[in-house]
């Protein structure tokens, strides 16, 4: 892992709009969040709309043979992955508020978005 | 500059490869580098050598292979993601014991490091999705 400059942009915002279940879109970005932490770069998660449910703790596989992505959430420390935001908005149409979840996550307003997104480089949306 | 797209919506389900297709044309046109597609989700689709679409519809398959030959785009696809959904080039087709391999040429097989590379060394990386 390399050492970054607070002012400098870091490498990678990986945006996660989907939820846990029903489509592979979650598990598929968090895939690519996880390669880029392994090739050392430094990487952020956001959490938006349905993919804040990604955050409620106690989530089980399920009876459809899914795999669900919790399991990978408590490995993104491992990976250095500590940068993890959620968006306000995403939060109270789920029912949930920020002390609720797996992961302890920083709670961005709607208005510091656009300053989330240009303080990194690349940015992929799932 | 330096391009690359990186595709994620299924051929013919919706408009993401047809737009995607658009823009890669559009940016050789323009006299910029598109290095790679990178085809990953449902995206991975497009790799299909099986693919007959109707004449009077785009071949999405032809159409890419063609962009790769003529500008010397990479044709990158996710080996993870085109396994689970049947695409196999003759190695994994060997691999796995089928008769057979899906993955038409000059898509190739590869990781996810590989996007992580493209969004490193290139100006743009543009995504397409549903």
């Amino acid at each position: 892992m390399h050492d970054h400059d607070e002012n400098s942009p870091r490498d990678l915002l990986v945006i996660l709009r989907h939820g846990p279940h029903g489509s592979s879109w979650l598990r598929e970005g968090l895939d690519a969040a996880l390669v880029a932490a392994a090739f050392g770069q430094s990487v952020s998660l956001l959490f938006m709309g349905e993919g804040a449910a990604a955050l409620v703790p106690g989530q089980q596989p399920g009876p459809l043979g899914q795999k669900g992505t919790a399991a990978t959430l408590e490995m993104l420390e491992m990976y250095d992955i500590e940068t993890l935001l959620v968006e306000e908005q995403a939060l109270s149409p789920l029912g949930l508020a920020a002390d609720d979840l797996m992961l302890e996550v920083e709670v961005v307003s709607t208005g510091a978005l656009s300053g989330v997104l240009s303080a990194h480089r690349l940015v992929l949306t799932f | 500059m330096r391009y690359a797209i990186l595709l994620m919506g299924a051929p013919y389900s919706q408009q993401a490869s047809h737009s995607a297709l658009r823009f890669a044309h559009a940016l050789v046109a323009r006299g910029h580098r598109l290095e790679a597609i990178f085809f990953y989700h449902d995206g991975v689709q497009n790799a299909a050598r099986l693919a007959a679409p109707p004449q009077d519809e785009p071949h999405l398959v032809d159409a890419w292979a063609d962009l790769s030959r003529e500008h010397g785009v990479a044709l990158q696809v996710c080996i993870a993601a085109a396994l689970r959904r049947g695409l196999l080039d003759e190695r994994e087709a060997a691999r796995h014991g089928k008769e057979g391999s899906s993955l038409e040429a000059p898509f190739e097989l590869t990781g996810l490091g590989q996007l992580i590379d493209l969004g490193s060394r290139c100006d743009r990386l543009v995504t397409f999705g549903p």
